[in-house]
């Protein structure tokens, strides 16, 4: 991708005042750091964090109809949901392989709000209009908000200061409400697994929320100690650990496909539940020391059997120890299986252990 | 602005080479180089004995984001390692003209270091 190409989200400049080294991400140009990942995966495990997730796209669905049309298209099940309800959910194509993750809300009847991956607005958005039966209006609202992700234990105070008098949804929840003359949609979801919320404002807007969510306490965030603290608790992330050549039966997503109703690749889903899936997306973890792990390194038995290659990896500052995800043939990777990650042609020991990494 | 000793040597891919000492050289990282890399969480150090020519990676410095290849401007045998850094990776960080340092070299062309460039010309090359 060409410089000409790389967008900024309208945080860019307040991001380089606040010391972030830059790097592009999905086609953006994000920070990666402010004072350093470590340092800042910690005030988010302990504290409070802010991240710039402008990048992520936002769309509406709405119209009679809505409902069916998107329970076609997605694999979790939008009758579960209540209005100010949101499930993460996945698109997939018809071989049952994952086009994207996101997470729909519930606004209203045949109402959603949905939030897609950066790097797939596009791609979304085309599908959806593709399959989107008439009368039923689906509009990209991506380039209209500001997103802003508040995670750690003491998010809650962060938000007290930001709207105070509000109340927060509860978990899985949004609220779309006003507050300091700006419309605000406050989502209860995370990406760190810890408590928090993600919420979004007019763009116009953004750097004076994002000022007023570090003046009430939280520690602005980068890229890179979102990659690590997700990558602790096994959250998939699209293009590493997700791909348009796997279900999300072998990423162990089966939690969010109802196989009941009828959605794009459901039989590929079905066959694989009753047949078995062909590869497992499984957790690594280090037993021995070792360079940390990292996206492409191979993965053997300790026979040199070639098992496949890591997606994601990462020295996980919380566990002190190198920590991967990768797909294996699912008869070879069972809980427990001792393995060997390759680092320049250095086998480290590592484990097949359960999901996630950090236990909470 | 990164400190840069006036008495080392530097390549264009970011190491330093202190001053000869009986033959031998100590070979590091540039602090230039350690505040790019961020938190230095691993050090895979070479073993000592083995020699290496002038462009071979002779290390590699990691950090929570990525690997980063040390390539030794001069050629030579490794004599020390700094063990240091396989339990405290982030001296690199704290003080990577110092105590930061990847290995010594027993220099097999001394006239390499003719090719690197000054404190100076290190810190236009920075700019």
């Amino acid at each position: 991708m060409s410089e000409e190409q790389i967008k900024c989200t309208p945080l860019c400049e307040k991001h380089v005042a606040l010391g972030a080294k830059m790097v592009p991400f999905a086609g953006w140009n994000m920070p990666v750091q402010y004072t350093g990942i470590i340092d800042e995966h910690n005030a988010v495990r302990n504290d409070c964090g802010v991240f710039d997730i402008s990048h992520m796209g936002q769309f509406l669905a709405y119209g009679p109809g809505t409902t069916d049309w998107l329970n076609g298209m997605f694999t979790n099940n939008l009758h579960k949901l209540t209005d100010g309800v949101g499930q993460y959910s996945m698109m997939l194509n018809e071989r049952g392989g994952v086009i994207d993750d996101l997470i729909i809300y519930r606004m209203g009847e045949d109402n959603y709000f949905i939030v897609v991956n950066a790097s797939m607005i596009d791609e979304d958005y085309a599908w959806l209009t593709a399959h989107k039966p008439e009368g039923i209006s689906l509009v990209n609202k991506s380039a209209d908000f500001v997103g802003l992700a508040v995670q750690g234990p003491n998010c809650e105070k962060v938000f007290a200061g930001m709207c105070p008098g509000i109340v927060l949804p509860e978990r899985n929840g949004i609220l779309k409400f006003s507050c300091d003359g700006d419309e605000l949609y406050v989502c209860r979801t995370g990406y760190t697994g810890e408590n928090g919320f993600e919420f979004f404002c007019p763009a116009a807007e953004g750097v004076k929320w994002l000022e007023k969510v570090i003046a009430s306490g939280a520690k602005p965030c980068g890229l890179g100690a979102r990659d690590s603290l997700r990558l602790e608790m096994c959250y998939s992330l699209n293009g590493s650990d997700l791909s348009p050549e796997k279900t999300p039966l072998e990423a162990g997503l089966s939690w969010c496909c109802d196989l009941t109703k009828d959605f794009i690749g459901v039989e590929v889903l079905r066959q694989q539940k009753a047949e078995g899936r062909p590869t497992a997306l499984v957790a690594i973890e280090y037993t021995g020391k070792g360079a940390p792990p990292r996206h492409g390194y191979e993965v053997q038995l300790p026979d040199g059997t070639h098992l496949g290659e890591l997606c994601s990896g990462v020295l996980s500052p919380t566990l002190g120890k190198g920590i991967a995800m990768a797909y294996v043939p699912a008869a070879l990777g069972k809980i427990g299986t001792e393995v060997n990650v390759i680092v320049r042609n250095k086998p480290v020991p590592a484990v097949i252990i359960k999901k996630p990494f950090l236990k909470k | 602005m990164s400190a840069i000793p006036a008495d080392y040597k530097y390549s264009s891919e970011h190491e330093w080479v202190s001053p000869v000492v009986d033959g031998v050289v100590t070979l590091g990282i540039t602090d230039h180089a350690q505040s790019e890399l961020g938190d230095v969480v691993y050090v895979d150090l070479p073993a000592v004995g083995d020699s290496f020519s002038k462009g071979d990676s002779i290390a590699a410095v990691e950090s929570v984001k990525a690997a980063s290849d040390v390539y030794t401007p001069v050629s030579g045998e490794v004599v020390e390692v700094n063990e240091v850094l396989d339990a405290e990776p982030a001296t690199v960080n704290a003080d990577a003209n110092g105590a930061g340092w990847i290995c010594k070299i027993r220099l097999s062309d001394p006239s390499e270091l003719d090719e690197l460039m000054d404190a100076a010309a290190y810190a236009e090359f920075c700019k």
